[in-house]
């Protein structure tokens, strides 16, 4: 499958995205400045120089923790957002060489799926308007088909077709996630950016609507870039999981690889913390540290401040991305460690 | 040893136009002097509800309209509100989900940590800086006497979370509700913070609350489990016992819609259904059109069994060999 895959086209592809953001002061640090805290406008580099491929029909995980990048890099990719630096391409294209028609083609062709469908859904408008309206105005439907398309759109992702009329806040939080993607497949998207799409769900409710993305999956022909920081729910149902670490990638794989054999000691950490009921750990042995602020990143390897094997060199140099395995890459000094001690350790007795 | 928490028949009601909603229906338990007891359950279940009743922290139209709350013996409901000031943050201290709760975001960190000890307790400033540097320095804040003059924007998340820890161990409180506090926060730091918290509960002796819809979280940390549907404690027990051998069919439902109880890529196994509208919960079993065990009977209302240490509210339980 890897190789199948090595040899198509990606869907959507980061070469070298970087998202910087001037941070403006925020209310309360403006009132904390009235009292002498002396705070300064900065810039964060919410993303820092990722290159990501997301294939046709894959689900790819990204994960990390409150603040990583994951969001803007999801933006980025889904085209809402532009990069500072590097390049998005929709299938080989340059996003920004896009124009017209193909332009307005990828915009639609990508749709993202937000936590809080609240955030996203007008409203002052009926369920149907909000699902139909969009392809309405593309002309993928006509005014007179509208209702039947938006009914059986709505009956598929499993809201009752009855309940059209009514406004978004009469829903719950499991039924508006339910418009909110059928909002989205209502254009007839190639690639849905879900992100943190089922984390303000209830366990069952999140059972719910993962099963109906996986159903979409096969029906549509859908591919995913699913941003989430509950591994759990990543592992399940991704071909691929991609770990960030305040902007940058350190670590891609398929989900059994890593999670049965982890390279990057941030995943290592992640792995290892995760509370399971299954087993019933009564110790912990967190990571020493906070995760930095993306404002003052630390030089070299971004996690050596907190990561238990850091050496000199990672003080210093940026960890590239290197294949571990088949599919299997990680961003880690280490790995060039292993090589030299297996490369020295044949050596040796030769000389 | 008595207990440090026994609550009585609890009912804490909602007035609204459509009628009485019923946040908290006749919930009774006790938690013992440093025991760590999970409540679980649905958004909506009533769990924070049930911790803000404990506090006297309900607003209006919120109302407890029934029931004991007895904190070292003494009826807190029955309390003056000048009395009940001094428990709650002294005797029994809330953190919650978001430490902005708690945190004034114009003072910095030391300020407030300062007004807290001496809210309480007649000492001097001096002192006052001291024990809450030493607070700061407890929840593994590294170099707490300069946090101290810190805003709470220039900490991140995690740390905010420490610091509002802090302010609640300050007076070595006999209990902590904690309602959510890790859900917002990434894993390696959820996991430092439940490794702080597990410590220094045992360090000082204080009994926990942990609120949380983390079945995971709550597994790792707790002694005990009770798990909450529409307002009411449906399933408690010892946390090996309640989430190895769930008797209630809520409770196994939860355990099975977690995407760790099926391989990996199969359909998830949701319960069926949603939870009621509060304002429209079946009558007898609240459960009784999600639950697949449902008969004519569970249109009653299921009375409380406790047998072995384990208490649920079911006609039905699952039974599991004694092997
Ligand atoms: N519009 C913006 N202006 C300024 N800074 C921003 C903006 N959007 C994001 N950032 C910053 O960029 C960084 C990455 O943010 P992003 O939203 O991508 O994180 P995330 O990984 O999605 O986090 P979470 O898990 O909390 O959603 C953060 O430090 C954030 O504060
Ligand atoms: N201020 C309020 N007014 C009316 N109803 C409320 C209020 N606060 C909570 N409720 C209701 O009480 C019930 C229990 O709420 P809560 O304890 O917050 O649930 P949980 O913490 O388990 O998610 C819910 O039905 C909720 O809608
Ligand atoms: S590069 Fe160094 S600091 Fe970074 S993860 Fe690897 S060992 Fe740790
Ligand atoms: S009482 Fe009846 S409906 Fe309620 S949980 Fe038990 S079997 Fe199900
Ligand atoms: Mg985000
Ligand atoms: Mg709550």
């Amino acid at each position: 499958m890897t190789n199948m895959l090595a040899e198509t086209m990606p869907l959507v592809e980061a070469l070298n995205v970087s998202r910087r953001f001037s941070r403006k002061l925020d209310y309360a640090e403006k009132i904390a400045n009235l009292f002498g805290a002396g705070l300064e406008e900065k810039t964060v580099h919410a993303v820092d120089d990722v290159n990501l491929a997301v294939y046709p029909g894959e689900v790819v995980g990204l994960v990390g923790e409150s603040g990583c990048g994951k969001s803007t890099l999801g933006r980025v990719m889904a085209g809402i957002m532009a990069a500072s630096g590097g390049e998005v391409r929709w299938k080989g294209q340059p996003l920004t060489s896009l124009q017209g028609e193909d332009k307005r083609a990828m915009r639609l062709s990508a749709q993202m799926i937000f936590q809080d469908p609240m955030s996203t859904l007008n409203p002052r408008k009926r369920v149907i308007d909000l699902i139909g309206e969009a392809p309405k105005v593309h002309g993928i439907v006509s005014g007179g088909e509208m209702r039947d398309y938006v009914a059986a759109l709505a009956e598929r992702v499993g809201l009752d077709p009855s309940y059209l009329d009514r406004y978004p806040h009469q829903f719950s939080g499991g039924q508006r996630q339910r418009i909110g993607i059928a909002r989205a497949l209502a254009v007839k998207p190639k690639l849905l950016v879900c992100d943190e799409s089922v984390a303000a769900l209830d366990v069952s409710i999140q059972a719910q609507i993962l099963n109906l993305f996986m159903d979409l999956r096969q029906e549509f022909g859908l591919t995913y870039l699913f941003i989430s920081h509950d591994l759990g729910v990543v592992k399940h149902i991704c071909d691929r999981v991609v770990v960030m670490y305040l902007g940058r990638v350190v670590e891609s794989a398929t989900p059994d690889e890593l999670f049965d054999n982890p390279k990057h000691p941030y995943t290592q950490a992640l792995i290892r913390e995760l509370p399971s009921v299954a087993d019933r750990r009564r110790v912990f042995t967190p990571i020493k540290g906070e995760i930095p602020s993306p404002l003052h990143p630390p030089p070299g390897c971004h996690f050596h401040p907190r990561c238990p094997k850091a050496f000199d060199r990672c003080r210093v140099e940026r960890p590239v991305l290197k294949e571990n395995a088949a599919g299997h890459v990680s961003a880690c000094h280490l790995n060039d460690l292993a090589v030299h001690q297996t490369t020295n350790a044949t050596a040796e007795p030769a000389i | 040893m008595t207990p440090v928490l026994e609550v009585k028949n609890l009912s804490t009601h909602f007035m609204t136009r459509r009628g009485a909603l019923k946040a908290v229906d006749d919930v009774s338990f006790t938690v013992g002097q440093r025991e760590i007891v999970g409540l679980v359950g649905e958004s909506g279940s009533g769990k924070s509800i049930t911790g803000f009743s404990i506090l006297g922290l309900v607003d209006p139209p919120g109302r407890v309209v029934n029931g004991q709350i007895l904190f070292n013996g003494d009826d807190l409901l029955k309390m003056s509100p000048a009395a009940m000031r001094t428990i709650r943050g002294k005797r029994i201290a809330m953190i919650f989900q978001d430490p902005m709760m708690t945190l004034n975001p114009v003072l910095s960190v030391g300020t407030q940590m300062i007004e807290t000890v001496q809210a309480h307790d007649r000492v001097s400033r001096a002192e006052a800086r001291q024990r809450s540097r030493d607070a700061l320095g407890l929840v593994g804040i590294p170099s707490p006497e300069e946090r101290l003059d810190s805003y709470p924007h220039q900490f991140s998340g995690g740390m905010r979370q420490r610091v509002a820890i802090a302010i609640a161990l300050l007076h070595r409180p006999d209990l902590i509700i904690a309602d959510e506090p890790t859900t917002a926060l990434d894993v390696t730091i959820q996991s430092q913070i439940l490794f702080e918290i597990k410590r220094l509960a045992g360090e000082f002796g204080m009994a926990l609350i942990w609120i949380s819809h983390d079945l995971g979280v709550v597994a790792a940390l707790a002694d005990r489990i009770m798990v909450m549907y529409a307002g009411r404690i449906v399933e408690a027990g010892r946390v090996d016992g309640v989430l190895t051998e769930p008797r209630h069919p809520y409770t196994s439902g939860l355990l099975s819609a977690v995407p760790a109880a099926v391989p990996r890529g199969e359909p998830l196994r949701p319960i069926p259904g949603f939870a009621p509208s509060p304002l429209s919960r079946p009558s007898g079993c609240a459960f009784r059109d999600r639950c697949a065990r449902a008969t004519d009977i569970c249109a009653t209302e299921p009375m409380l069994e406790i047998a072995a240490g384990r208490e649920f509210r079911c006609f039905h339980p699952h039974l599991w060999s004694a092997a």
